[in-house]
């Protein structure tokens, strides 16, 4: 008995270290993985946004200097090349709203079994890379359409509608579901209103931050899109940096960086708002 | 995962609507049949809810009818800017240029010019599909793990948000002053006597389009894998724990079947948003790299050889179809992972 006690006793006493080392080396090891990845996360996201302000200081006689700050608002196209892709954001936003908004209230209140049919349209666009769908605009709208169609830069503003469904509509969708709209709209009809009534006094104050969130995801679309207005030929806000990099680079990163700056403030905000809403909300941003 | 939030309320009442319809073509048979006892028990309830059909139909139906109505503007708008160029995408690619029909553009885009491009887009995308997945996964899973993490939470989720959608010229631009020929990450690693261009990289080519794009993929991976992720329940870790499993058997029994469907479903996205980007590789490369969408790009315009005017519709068409099929399988795998994760 006491034999078999003795060795025990000082066992614990002993190893009594080693777990608790253990342990903390346990820590230390698992949070080294986690650290690693976030250092690694931090330089390979950061870095560009460093470097591109570097490159952005670089002043083409040496040292730096703010020369490529100052240089672009002066650069010939650069204010009509930002008022087009202002304007064509704005028309975006105003289609994209009175398109969808009524849509959305009409399928939640009545029309139900639309809703999947509507949701696979609206996923449609994120399937037809806007490369290939400009490819059908010049081939559909150049032999079928009227000539105002090709030749003034309103088809582009129409087919970012079109690029912006899937954002658009899905902010709304999960804006119009998160609120009791048929009690709304029954108040408001026992009160006499009538269903212009309903979507302008009632549904819209009520979808303030999906109509918002539409809204930003729609604009940052179009003030960042490419693809579409290079191959039709709009000197758009994009179309025009990468015209400019040609000949000065400097600049080029410097009015880059400043869109971006201003997309971002305007993403974060709607993730900002969306997030009251639940997290699934921020998937959006994703795609 | 909607479609049954929308069979819900419907499913019932288009059940109703048929039998009423069912019911109203028997009314002769019902009314003629002789009032035996349990003939009219069985019939009168059926003259009932026909009847009540007859009343309520037409009002549902014209309801119906001015609601579908309030929807034509939407119906028409994508048919209109979405349906008749996608329709003039996939049948122009059959027809020549004088408007033929032909399989001479499909045909084309076997050839080795064309087919070298899609097989360098599909490696592209499984790459930086697979980076995205792998290293998204860990960040997420890091976030997630990290005690009190509310704050890294905010910022992980908010960074990856914007940069997610952070693509097309200002990320080329931002890659060109990283790693470019006077690059700051270029000279940095030059100091120390690096050279990458010694390990085969070079940012207007394939690799340097990989790691730019794996800029937008690693925060998408992030964005789509977290709810899979936090819905892992502790107690399965706990119970796996309890029977002796260490960590990695427990990723390589529990978790990671678990997750699968997400993490599948999540490089399927990634691989999607890869294979369809133009924008970042344009002007990054300015058109220099062998990519489906890039060739695409030079062809419509117009740097292309005489006759060939539909090969890049040609080359649109199966574009689409390699990207709907990636999502179909998305969709398929979503909807299996609800399955567990809820």
């Amino acid at each position: 008995m006491a034999a078999v006690m003795t060795p025990s006793v000082p066992a614990p006493v002993a190893s009594a270290p080693r777990p608790g080392a253990g342990r903390a080396w346990e820590v230390i090891r698992a949070g080294a993985w986690r650290w690693a990845i976030f250092l690694l996360a931090a330089i390979f996201f950061l870095l560009p946004l460093a470097a591109s302000f570097e490159f952005s200081l670089r002043d083409p006689h040496g040292g730096y200097s703010l020369a490529s700050y100052r240089q672009f608002a002066k650069m010939p196209g650069f204010g009509s090349a930002l008022w087009l892709s202002v304007k064509l954001a704005l028309m975006a936003v105003g289609i994209t709203l009175a398109l969808l908004v009524p849509t959305v209230t009409l399928v939640h209140l009545r029309l139900p079994r639309l809703r999947r049919v509507i949701e696979t349209i609206t996923v449609l666009p994120l399937v037809i890379p806007p490369i290939v769908l400009v490819e059908g605009v010049l081939g559909a709208f150049g032999s079928y359409g009227p000539p105002w169609l090709l030749s003034t830069p309103v088809n582009l503003g129409f087919e970012y509608v079109i690029l912006a469904l899937p954002f658009a509509y899905r902010s709304l969708d999960a804006g119009i579901g998160a609120i009791d709209l048929k009690t709304l709209v029954e108040a408001s009809r026992s009160l006499g209103g009538g269903w212009a009534t309903d979507l302008v006094r009632v549904v819209l104050p009520n979808l303030r931050t999906a109509v918002l969130g539409a809204a930003v995801m729609t604009v940052a679309l179009v003030l960042g899109e490419f693809a579409m207005a290079s191959v039709l030929l709009w000197v758009t806000f994009p179309v025009w940096v990468v015209s400019v990099a040609q000949t000065q680079a400097g600049v080029s990163v410097a009015v880059s960086m400043i869109s971006l700056l201003l997309t971002w403030v305007l993403l974060m905000l709607l993730i900002t708002l969306g997030g009251r809403r639940g997290r699934q909300a921020n998937i959006l941003g994703g795609f | 995962m909607t479609s049954s939030d929308a069979g819900g309320p419907s499913g019932p009442q288009s059940t109703r609507a048929s039998a009423g319809a069912g019911a109203g073509d028997r009314p002769g048979t019902a009314a003629s049949a002789p009032g035996g006892a349990a003939a009219g028990r069985g019939a009168r309830p059926l003259a009932r809810v026909a009847q009540r059909a007859g009343q309520a139909m037409p009002l549902a139906l014209r309801r119906d009818g001015l609601a579908l109505l309030g929807t034509l503007p939407f119906f028409a708008y994508t048919l209109i800017f979405l349906g008749f160029p996608t329709f003039a995408v996939v049948v122009d690619s059959f027809k020549t240029d004088d408007g033929t029909w032909t399989m001479g553009n499909i045909r084309t885009t076997f050839q080795e010019l064309y087919r070298s491009a899609f097989l360098n887009s599909i490696e592209l995308s499984l790459l930086t599909a697979a980076i995205g997945a792998v290293f998204g996964g860990l960040l997420a899973q890091a976030v997630l793990t990290t005690r009190h993490n509310n704050w890294l939470r905010r910022i992980v989720t908010t960074a990856s948000g914007v940069f997610a959608n952070f693509g097309g010229v200002p990320l080329a631009f931002a890659f060109i002053a990283t790693l470019g020929t006077t690059g700051l990450a270029t000279r940095w690693l030059g100091d120390l006597g690096i050279k990458l261009s010694a390990f085969g990289f070079n940012l207007y080519t394939f690799s340097g389009v990989a790691v730019v794009y794996t800029y937008f993929q690693v925060p998408l991976m992030v964005l789509a894998i977290t709810p899979a992720l936090e819905g892992l329940r502790p107690q399965w870790r706990e119970a796996a724990q309890g029977l002796g499993a260490s960590t990695w058997s427990f990723w390589r029994h529990v978790g990671l079947p678990v997750l699968f469907p997400s993490i599948a479903g999540a490089f399927l996205l990634l691989f999607g948003s890869s294979f369809a980007a133009y924008a970042t590789a344009q002007a990054l490369t300015a058109g220099t790299v062998n990519l489906v969408s890039i060739k695409i790009g030079n062809l419509v315009s117009g740097n292309v050889i005489a006759g060939s005017q539909n090969v890049g519709k040609a080359l649109g068409f199966e574009m689409i179809l390699v990207i709907a099929v990636v999502m179909v399988g998305y969709v398929l795998l979503t909807r299996r992972a609800s399955r567990w994760l809820r």
